[in-house]
């Protein structure tokens, strides 16, 4: 789900159940899951398979170290 | 403060009985708890029944060990048998346990003796202590403050001598925040270390439960003794020489946002080890910047589960504060869900990185001195900042990444208000974390 069709949907929501304090908090969150949704580590289908980032040998590749 | 240490030099040597020392706890409850509010409940019978039974058995020549007669307290999150465990929420005001959580039974078995339960941010879902349904914690340092949170009274009660330790939990900080904002000692245990069971829950795979204490030998003891039987060590850690001792300067966003103050005495303390022989190099956490979005995902995630039922079947129950963050909590999406948690391993595996060829991490326990009660944001470098978002800021990462981590105090601010400094060791090696921090503390103190 796209976070501005959810974030729509929540505030619908939230306004039924008779919670218009959560409005301004569901934006909140919004801003906090666009920053996970945009984190560098998040896999892509199409692109490197997944590795796990505790091996050694993929530590190079993802410039951690 | 009075230590455990002293007071169980002068248990064992006759000097002073348990009843003794208990009483005077209960004292210092009845005179300040009026107005700090540290205690929900108070068990002053019972421990007091605790206490005379210690004296009879140390005196028969039976003392089990460095805890027996010792008077402590419990997050009123930890169950007790017999006694209300309310996660300060009126949603639990009728809850009694029927049994001992496991860490409970564990500091019963050491002869400990508990004179109560010490209020919280409702269900350790906060930072302050403000949102409790037993009221509001207030700073002994300055009431118009916050104590941190959630583990507040816990803080407040090493503080002022209402009990000579006291166990907490940590999920995002909720031990170290407000030992450094009371200027005490917690001790984030390794996570799954010790066991939570017997404990209410915030989020299952963050909390940690632990000491709070008035120095790092005390915490030590009490962590010690909340182990299985089997990992417990029967001798008390020594302070590691600061010549050799190599610490990791957590350089980058957790010194970006830092009060002046906090920033000033975190780093005079650094230097002052340095000076003693400490090699401190800088390492980063590059992925540090995710770290409040991955939390916040995961945390979310847990409690919704947890507090369902009761949202739908007495929402009126909660303070509303906690009741529309566990609201907003339930809109997380699954998908966000999994990705914190592939945040979670990763920031793991940073932490690991940055402990490569250092004996621990160091850095500040808390961003900022102790917040005014109702505080929104706070002065930092670089302008104001949520509060919310500051008290979690030095803490969360170690939560996420399940290492161990202890906070203790480092000085002042210019008003007076404790600094908390923080470090942070190896998997699998805390008592090495222990021998740093007693390193650490012998340099603050000198």
């Amino acid at each position: 789900m796209m976070i501005a069709d959810w974030l729509a949907a929540a505030k619908a929501d939230a306004e039924a159940r008779g919670l218009p304090e959560l409005i301004p908090m569901l934006d909140g969150l919004a801003q906090a899951t666009e920053r996970l949704r945009a984190a560098d580590w998040n896999d892509d289908a199409d692109k490197e398979t997944p590795r796990d980032p505790s091996e050694p040998v993929d530590d190079a590749a993802r410039g951690t170290r | 403060m009075k230590t455990i240490v002293d007071a169980a030099a002068q248990l064992a040597s006759g000097k002073v009985t348990s009843e003794k020392l208990t009483e005077e706890c209960l004292s210092v409850i009845e005179a300040l708890n009026p107005k700090l509010n540290a205690f929900i409940t108070v068990t002053a019978d019972e421990a007091l029944q605790q206490a005379r039974q210690a004296d009879k058995e140390i005196a028969a020549g039976r003392r089990i060990g460095p805890l027996h007669g010792i008077p402590i307290s419990l997050k009123d999150l930890i169950d007790q048998k017999g006694v209300r465990t309310s996660a300060g929420s009126l949603v639990r005001k009728d809850h009694v346990a029927d049994s001992d959580a496991v860490v409970t039974q564990r500091l019963r078995d050491a002869g400990a003796v508990f004179v109560g339960k010490t209020n919280l941010h409702e269900f350790a879902f906060g930072t302050t202590s403000e949102d409790s349904g037993f009221g509001l914690v207030r700073n002994p340092h300055d009431a118009h403050r916050s104590p941190g949170g959630s583990s507040g009274g816990s803080g407040v009660a090493i503080a002022t001598g209402m009990s000579l330790g006291t166990v907490g939990t940590d999920t995002g900080g909720s031990i170290r925040i407000p030992a450094a904002a009371c200027g005490v000692v917690g001790l984030k245990p390794e996570w799954g270390q010790i066991s939570a069971s017997g404990v209410v829950p915030l989020s299952r795979q963050l909390d940690h439960v632990g000491p709070l204490a008035a120095s790092v030998s005390d915490a030590w003891l009490l962590y010690n003794a909340m182990l299985p039987e089997s990992d417990r060590i029967s001798a008390r850690p020594e302070a590691m020489s600061l010549k050799g001792l190599r610490l990791g300067r957590l350089s980058g966003y957790l010194f970006d946002r830092l009060d002046a103050d906090v920033e000033r005495g975190v780093s005079a303390t650094i230097d002052r080890m340095q000076q003693r022989g400490a090699k401190v190099v800088d390492v980063t956490l590059p992925h540090a910047h995710d770290m409040a979005a991955i939390y916040l995902h995961l945390v979310f995630g847990d409690a919704a589960e947890y507090h369902a039922r009761t949202l739908v079947s007495r929402p009126e129950d909660y303070t509303t504060p906690v009741r529309l963050r566990l609201e907003m909590a339930r809109y997380v999406l699954a998908e966000d869900y999994i990705r914190a948690l592939r945040g979670k391993a990763l920031i793991a595996h940073e932490v690991d990185r940055a402990l490569d060829g250092v004996d621990a991490l160091i850095l500040p326990a808390l961003a900022i001195p102790a917040p005014p009660i109702g505080a929104v944001t706070m002065p930092v470098k670089g302008g104001p900042e949520a509060v919310r978002t500051l008290m979690l800021r030095c803490s969360q990462p170690f939560n996420l990444s399940g290492h161990p981590a202890i906070a203790l105090p480092c000085g002042q601010t210019h008003d007076g208000l404790p600094i908390g400094l923080q470090l942070v060791g190896h998997k699998g090696r805390t008592p090495a974390l222990v021998q740093a921090a007693l390193a650490a503390e012998a340099a603050i103190a000198s």
